[in-house]
């Protein structure tokens, strides 16, 4: 049974650290150093966040837009800890590393443990969480250098490769009507606000469309 | 500049997440705020694909790139893995600047 979960573990590390070779090509296409990349993906150490970061600094945004964007995408990292820890029953250092490794992915493998017993779900959690930090800090540092050799981005296509990746993290959320009606008003608000807001601030804007639909909506 | 930002993201990042793990779990449990933090990161991704895609400065204009995601749209919509999709618009997007 764990043999099972180690290999559920060690393919998803893979898979998404294969998407760190996207992010160290987008970091550089947005003039960080291969350094910088390299420290967000072992610091920040949360795909979305990191994409978001190079996302607004590439579209000539402010260092406080690309923070804010990044850290409004990170609280889902506060739920999937709360989902964690009454499971992980960590304390101290333990924590702390468990804290940093708390990401969709780790969460996602143990969760789907549920049923199979509390060490179950630790293993999925531990090796998801591990697996997926060496891969993605790898694959990151290949990606800025490979991106660094090939010179001009725009004749790669790293243009396009930075909204193509966004748009792949965005395609799973959309399994309900609500969601893509989320993620519609969301593409409509933003474009929309693209001639009059500095780069960057539409992105933050768009935080109203989840909001509104959660406060003022229907009380389900 | 660029190194502010990284920093600033990194401490919040690790926060939030230390945070999940340390506060009684009751704050996190209303159900408003559990929907406002799932259909967040749906909203503020789909911001980022609109801005990438369509915007450049403060202009919205349609290019090469935005060709490109097109196409990656296209190749998610028939169940293409994620390093495909980004190749595909890549791909598409440098063809077209060869052009």
């Amino acid at each position: 049974m764990s043999r099972a979960i180690l290999r559920d573990s060690l393919s998803v590390a893979l898979t998404v650290g294969v998407y760190g070779i996207a992010f160290g090509a987008a970091a550089v296409e947005a003039d960080l150093s291969v350094l910088q990349a390299c420290v967000l993906s072992l610091l920040a150490f949360t795909g979305a966040s990191q994409f978001a970061v190079v996302g607004v600094l590439g579209a000539g945004g402010s260092a406080l837009s690309a923070f804010t964007a990044a850290s409004l995408l990170g609280i889902r990292n506060s739920f999937y800890g709360l989902r964690m820890a009454p499971i992980l029953q960590v304390k101290g250092a333990k924590r702390i590393a468990a804290a940093q490794l708390t990401i969709d992915e780790s969460t996602a493998v143990s969760v789907a443990q549920e049923g199979k017993g509390l060490s179950e779900m630790r293993l999925g959690f531990w090796a998801t969480g591990i697996g997926v930090y060496i891969f993605w800090n790898l694959f990151t540092l290949l990606g800025a250098l490979g991106a660094t050799a090939l010179g001009d981005p725009a004749a790669w296509g790293l243009d396009a490769a930075v909204p193509a990746a966004f748009l792949g993290l965005l395609w799973p959320r959309l399994i309900s009507k609500s969601a893509r009606i989320v993620a519609l008003i969301s593409i409509f608000l933003c474009t929309l606000l693209i001639p009059f807001a500095a780069p960057g601030v539409p992105v933050i804007a768009c935080a109203l469309v989840p909001f509104i639909f959660a406060f003022v909506g229907d009380r389900k | 500049m660029i190194w502010s930002a990284i920093i600033a993201t990194s401490v919040v990042a690790f926060m939030l997440k230390y945070l999940g793990q340390a506060v009684p779990a009751a704050w996190l449990e209303n159900a408003r705020i559990q929907k406002f933090a799932l259909y967040l990161p749906t909203a503020l991704l789909a911001a980022l694909v609109a801005v990438q895609t369509l915007g450049s400065e403060k202009n919205i204009v349609f290019d090469a790139r935005s060709i490109g995601v097109l196409v990656a749209g296209i190749a998610l919509f028939f169940k293409a893995p994620f390093p495909v999709v980004v190749l595909l618009a890549a791909l598409t997007s440098a063809g077209i600047h060869q052009i």
